[in-house]
C-alpha cells in the first residue's frame, strides 16, 4: 500500500483516496463546505486548502487531489492557514450577517468554521450582494443570501434522489441556486439538502423559527415510517418532539431520510387520542381508565374466544404485541393476524427468511441482477430507492421490473403490467431471463402488494419458481427479499402474532364481522386494514394513539403511545432487531401499550406474569430468542423455497401494483401530518419530470 | 453583468417550434454526438434556437431539454450561463456596442449615445421593432476601434456619422457591407503601407542561399555510420 506522510506522520492509504481522505486517516480535520462523501466533488468552496510536496508551490485544494505515494501533505503550517483565512474571508464577503435571526445559527459549518478561521472584522467596504429567494415548495425554505455556492443541494437532488430539479443558474457573482421556473422539488429525499447545506441557505420550513439546536435534547431513536428502521435523531423540547434527523448508519439509512421520516412528526400534535372513550348510544364519551376497562370486561365475559379477533397495525412495537399475544393466548383466542387482508407470507410455520429482505441494504449492493415485483421502492422504502439508484448509476446491476411502468429514478427493463410476466420468466422466456440465468447474485424484491390479494398464492407460487429457476438462493448468496411497508411487521411476525391454531387470518376476521359471526375485534392500530371494513355489530376495540380510521369505528379507544413516545424494540425488513428509549411522553391519559394490556390482563382474571418492562422483555428473549440479538441484521441465510409452493388457482390480469399509493399518508401519524398533506397536494398536481429513466418495454 | 432571468411570462411565446430549415440544422448537430452524449448538444442548438428567433424563450429551452433528453434545469442553466443567449425578445439588428478602454478613448461613448438618440435606452427593442443595443465587453478588434458588433458581423472604425448611417441603411433594408469604415483594408494602416516600403527590400540581395536546411535529413555520412 501506498504511504504518504501527513505533517510528519506515516499513513498508509489504499490507492484512489484524495489528499483530504488520507490526511483524515491521519487524523487530521480539514475544514470544509462543499466536499461531501457521498457525493461527487465539486472542489469549489477551496476551504480545504492544504500544502503538498511535491508539488505546486500554492496551497492545494485537498477535496479533489488525488493522494500520491510519497507525498508529503501539511495541514496546519502558517501558510495553510493563511490561505484558508483568505477564503474565509471572501465567503463571508457576501454572507450576510444575520445568525441571530438564522435557523441554522449554533449547526452551522460557516459559523463553526469561522471561529477557526474567521477575521474580528470585515475589510469589505462595498455593498454585499443580496439574492432574492426561492421556492422550493413546502419542506424546503430558502434564504438565497446566505448561499455559499457549495452545490452540495444540486449534486444531491441529482446523484442520489436522482430528480434533478435543483440547478445553479447564471454565473460568477451572480449564480443562484434555484428550481427550474421556482417549482417544487418533488423527490421524496428532498429533506436532506436541508442537512447537507453547510450554512443557512436551505432550511427545514415546518421548522422554521420553532426551537435552536441548544435548546432541544436529542434521542437515538428508529424511524417507522417505513420498515427499513432508518436510524434517526429525534429532537425535543419539553412535551414537543420538535424535528427528526438522520443518524448516520452505512447499513440501513446511509445518512439520508425520506421526507415523511422527518416531516410527518408534526401529526404527533394533531389527531391525538389523549383519554379512553367509550361509545354510548352511538357516540364516543371521554371516559375513565376504569370505565374502558369495564366495558370490555363485560363484553368480553362469557363472549366465546372463537369469536372474539384481533388485528395489529403497522406501527406497533414488539413489547405492546407480545403483552397483547400473551393475553389473547391465555383467553383462548386463536384470531390474530398481523398482516393486511389477504396476505399469503409469513403464514404460521413460514420459515423466518421467507418474510424477510434477507440479502439485507448494504448486501443488495453485491447482486448483480435485481427482479422487482410487484412493488414501487420509491414510494415503499425511498432510502432503499436511492441505494438502487446507486447501483444502477454504478452500472453493477441489471434492474428488472414486474408492475406499471413508473418514475424509479433509474432505468430499468419493464417486464410487464401483469403476473402473465412472471409466468414467461418461470419459462425461461424474455431477454431478462438471459440476464437472471448469467447472475452469479441474483435478487428479488417482493413487494408485499403483490402477496397480498385473491390470487396472492398464486403469485408466490410462481415467484418461488421463479426464485427456484434462477436459484435465487445459492452457496453464499440468498437474493429472496420481501419489501415491507410497515415498520411493526416483521417484529409481529417474529412473535407469531398470525393466527393461531384454527384461527382466523385479517380477510376472514372482517368477513366474520361483516356476516356478524365475531362479537369482539381488538384493532391494535390497524387504521388501514378496518378503513374501509364494513364492521358489522361487532365491539370493536381500538388500541392506537390517533384518531383515524379505526377510531372512528370503535365501541372503546384505549389511548396508546406513538413511537417517540414509549421504548421499544422494532424489527425491520432485513430482520434487525433495534431498539429505541422514550422521548417524550404519552399524549394525556395514554399509557404504553405493553402497559394497557397487563392492566387489562388484571382486569380479565388472566394476570400476565411481568410488572415491567424488563420483565416483558426478559421474557420475550426467553420465548424468542431472535430478539435477543439487537441491532445485527441476521447473516444472509438460505431456506427451503419449496415451502412457498402452492397448487393454486390461476393468476388473475390484475396489474402487480405496490403496495403505497400515496407515499404521504401511509399511517396514521402522516396522515393526520398537515405537512404530508400539503407535499401529497402537491404531488398529486406535479407533472413527473424525469430525464434519467428510460423504460425498455 | 447581472442576474440573468428568463423574460416575464408575458413575453413568452405559447410554444416554440423550429422550422423545418433549422430542424435540418439540429439535425447536424445531434447527429455529431453519440446517443449516450445527447445532450452535449445543448449550446449548438440553443444557437440555433437564437438564430430563428433571434432570442431564447421559455418554451424553447423545454423543448430542447425534451429533444435531448435532459432535466429542463440543467438547459436554463446553460442558457443563463453565457451571455451571448439573449433571453428577452431583441430587434432584429442586435447592436453590442464595445465600450472597454480603447474603445472608450476612441469615442465608444459618442457611439453609445448615437445609439440611445436612435434606437432608445440600451437593452430594450426599438419602437419599430428593428434595433436593440448593449454595451458589451472587448470583442477583440482593438485595431479597429471603435467597433460595433452588428448579428453576427463587425463594424469597425466607426464615427458617430458613420454608425448613423449604419442605422440608416438598416433601417431601409439594406445590408451594409461588415469591416472597416474607413479607408484601409481589415486592420493595416489607413490610407496605405506606412513601414517597409523600400523597394529593395524585395529584390533578394539580403537572402543568401543556404547550404543545408535546418531540418534537412543528413546524408551519406549517417548511412556510412549506419554500415
Amino acid at each position: 500500500m501506498p504511504t504518504a506522510k501527513v505533517n510528519g506522520q506515516e499513513v498508509e492509504f489504499e490507492n484512489g483516496m484524495t489528499v483530504l481522505q488520507v490526511a483524515e486517516l491521519a487524523g487530521e480535520e480539514i475544514p470544509r463546505f462543499c466536499y461531501h462523501e457521498r457525493l461527487s466533488i465539486a472542489g469549489n468552496c477551496r476551504m480545504c486548502l492544504v500544502e503538498v510536496k511535491p508539488g505546486p508551490p500554492k496551497p492545494q485544494a485537498s477535496c479533489a487531489l488525488p493522494a500520491m505515494d510519497g507525498q508529503e501533505i501539511t495541514t496546519n503550517s502558517p501558510k495553510v492557514k493563511k490561505a484558508r483565512e483568505g477564503v474565509m474571508e471572501f465567503l463571508l464577503i457576501n454572507h450576510p450577517l444575520d445568525c441571530p435571526i438564522c435557523d441554522q445559527g449554533g449547526e452551522c459549518d460557516l459559523q463553526d468554521q469561522a471561529m477557526a478561521y474567521g477575521r474580528d472584522g470585515s475589510r469589505f467596504a462595498e455593498n454585499k450582494r443580496a439574492v432574492e429567494d426561492k421556492e422550493m415548495g413546502p419542506i424546503i425554505k430558502t434564504e438565497m443570501t446566505r448561499c455559499i455556492q457549495c452545490t452540495r443541494c444540486v449534486r444531491f437532488i441529482t446523484e442520489v434522489a436522482g430528480s434533478p430539479q435543483i440547478g445553479a443558474t447564471g454565473r460568477g457573482e451572480d449564480l443562484e441556486i434555484t428550481t427550474y421556473l421556482e417549482s417544487a422539488v418533488t423527490s421524496e429525499l428532498s429533506g436532506n439538502v436541508i442537512d447537507l447545506c453547510p450554512v443557512g441557505a436551505l432550511t427545514s420550513k415546518p421548522y422554521a423559527f420553532q426551537a435552536r439546536p441548544w435548546e432541544l435534547k436529542k434521542h437515538e431513536g428508529i424511524d417507522v415510517m417505513d420498515a427499513m428502521g432508518s436510524w434517526i435523531r429525534i429532537d425535543t423540547r419539553g412535551p414537543d418532539v420538535m424535528r427528526v434527523l438522520p443518524r448516520q448508519n452505512d447499513e440501513i439509512n446511509e445518512e439520508w431520510l425520506s421526507d415523511k421520516s422527518r416531516y410527518a412528526i408534526d401529526g404527533l400534535r394533531t389527531q391525538r387520542l389523549d383519554t379512553p372513550y367509550v361509545r354510548q348510544k352511538g357516540k364516543l364519551k371521554p371516559a375513565t381508565w376504569d370505565e374502558a376497562f369495564a366495558a370490555i370486561e363485560s363484553q368480553l365475559s362469557g363472549a366465546d374466544a372463537k369469536t372474539i379477533g384481533a388485528i395489529a397495525g403497522d406501527l406497533n412495537e414488539v413489547e405492546g404485541l407480545k403483552a397483547a399475544l400473551d393475553l389473547f393466548r391465555s383467553l383462548g383466542v386463536q384470531n390474530t393476524d398481523c398482516r393486511e387482508a389477504g396476505a399469503v407470507y409469513g403464514a404460521p410455520g413460514a420459515p423466518r427468511e421467507s418474510y424477510l429482505f434477507t440479502c439485507g441494504f448494504e448486501g443488495l449492493e453485491q447482486a448483480d441482477a435485481v427482479l422487482i415485483i410487484g412493488s414501487n421502492p420509491r414510494l415503499e422504502a425511498p432510502v432503499l430507492n436511492a441505494r438502487l439508484r446507486k447501483m444502477w448509476l454504478k452500472g453493477s446491476a441489471e434492474i428488472g421490473l414486474v408492475g406499471p411502468v413508473m418514475d424509479l429514478t433509474y432505468g430499468y427493463d419493464h417486464l410487464g403490467d401483469e403476473a402473465g410476466a412472471l409466468e414467461d420468466l418461470a419459462k425461461g422466456k424474455g431477454a431478462f431471463a438471459k440476464v437472471l440465468k448469467a447472475a452469479k447474485r441474483p435478487a428479488l424484491i417482493i413487494g408485499t402488494g403483490a402477496l397480498s390479494r385473491p390470487d396472492a398464492a398464486a403469485i408466490l407460487n410462481a415467484i418461488s419458481e421463479i426464485a427456484q429457476k434462477y436459484k435465487v438462493v445459492r452457496e453464499g448468496w440468498s437474493g429472496w427479499n420481501l419489501m415491507h411497508t410497515a415498520a411493526g411487521r416483521v417484529g409481529a411476525l417474529d412473535l407469531g402474532f398470525v393466527p393461531g391454531k384454527g384461527g382466523m387470518d385479517t380477510a376472514k376476521m372482517l368477513a366474520a364481522a361483516k356476516a356478524g359471526k365475531l362479537s369482539t375485534l381488538f384493532v391494535l392500530g390497524a387504521d388501514e386494514a378496518v378503513a374501509d371494513a364494513d364492521l358489522g355489530e361487532s365491539f370493536v376495540v381500538y388500541v392506537g394513539h390517533h384518531g383515524d380510521a379505526g377510531a372512528s369505528k370503535a365501541n372503546v379507544i384505549l389511548p396508546a403511545a406513538a413511537y417517540t413516545e414509549k421504548p421499544g424494540m422494532y424489527v425491520n425488513m432485513e430482520g434487525r432487531v433495534q431498539a429505541m428509549g422514550r422521548c417524550v411522553f404519552p399524549k394525556g391519559e395514554a399509557k404504553d401499550d405493553w402497559a394497557i394490556f397487563r392492566a387489562l390482563s388484571e382486569r380479565l382474571g388472566k394476570t400476565l406474569p411481568y410488572d415491567s418492562l424488563a420483565d416483558l422483555r426478559a421474557r420475550l428473549i426467553a420465548d424468542h430468542p431472535t430478539f435477543g440479538r439487537l441491532g445485527y441484521a441476521p447473516e444472509p441465510q438460505g431456506f427451503d423455497l419449496t415451502a412457498l409452493a402452492s397448487k393454486a388457482s390461476k393468476i388473475s390480469t390484475k396489474p402487480l401494483t405496490g403496495a403505497v399509493d400515496n407515499f404521504y399518508f401511509t399511517n396514521a401519524i402522516a396522515r393526520a401530518s398537515q405537512t404530508m398533506a400539503t407535499c401529497a397536494k402537491l404531488q398529486s398536481e406535479a407533472q413527473p419530470t424525469n430525464a434519467n429513466a428510460k423504460v425498455t418495454a | 453583468m447581472s442576474v440573468r432571468r428568463l423574460a416575464p411570462a408575458d413575453q413568452q411565446p405559447q410554444s416554440f417550434k423550429f422550422t423545418p430549415k433549422s430542424l435540418e440544422v439540429v439535425k447536424f448537430w445531434m447527429g455529431k454526438y453519440p446517443e449516450a452524449r445527447k445532450r452535449s448538444a445543448v449550446i449548438p442548438l440553443l444557437w440555433v434556437v437564437q438564430k430563428q428567433e433571434g432570442w431564447v424563450s421559455e418554451p424553447a429551452i423545454q423543448l430542447i431539454a425534451e429533444m435531448l433528453e435532459m432535466p429542463v434545469i440543467r438547459v436554463l442553466e446553460v442558457a443563463t450561463f453565457y451571455t451571448m443567449f439573449h433571453l428577452h425578445p431583441v430587434g432584429k439588428n442586435v447592436f453590442q456596442v464595445c465600450g472597454t478602454t480603447p474603445c472608450m478613448l476612441r469615442g465608444a461613448n459618442d457611439l453609445k449615445a448615437a445609439c440611445k438618440k436612435h434606437m432608445g435606452p440600451k437593452d430594450t427593442v426599438s419602437k419599430d421593432g428593428l434595433f436593440t443595443w448593449q454595451e458589451v465587453e472587448c470583442l477583440g478588434a482593438c485595431a479597429n476601434a471603435p467597433m460595433v458588433q452588428i448579428n453576427d458581423y463587425y463594424y469597425e472604425d466607426l464615427t458617430v456619422e458613420s454608425l448613423e448611417k449604419l442605422i440608416a441603411d438598416l433601417k431601409a433594408g439594406k445590408k451594409p457591407k461588415p469591416g472597416p469604415y474607413v479607408k484601409r483594408f481589415n486592420s493595416a494602416p489607413e490610407g496605405g503601407e506606412k513601414t517597409l516600403l523600400d523597394p529593395a527590400l524585395y529584390d533578394g540581395h539580403l537572402g543568401k542561399p543556404a547550404k543545408t536546411l535546418p531540418n534537412a535529413p543528413t546524408t551519406g555520412k549517417s548511412k556510412k555510420e549506419k554500415a
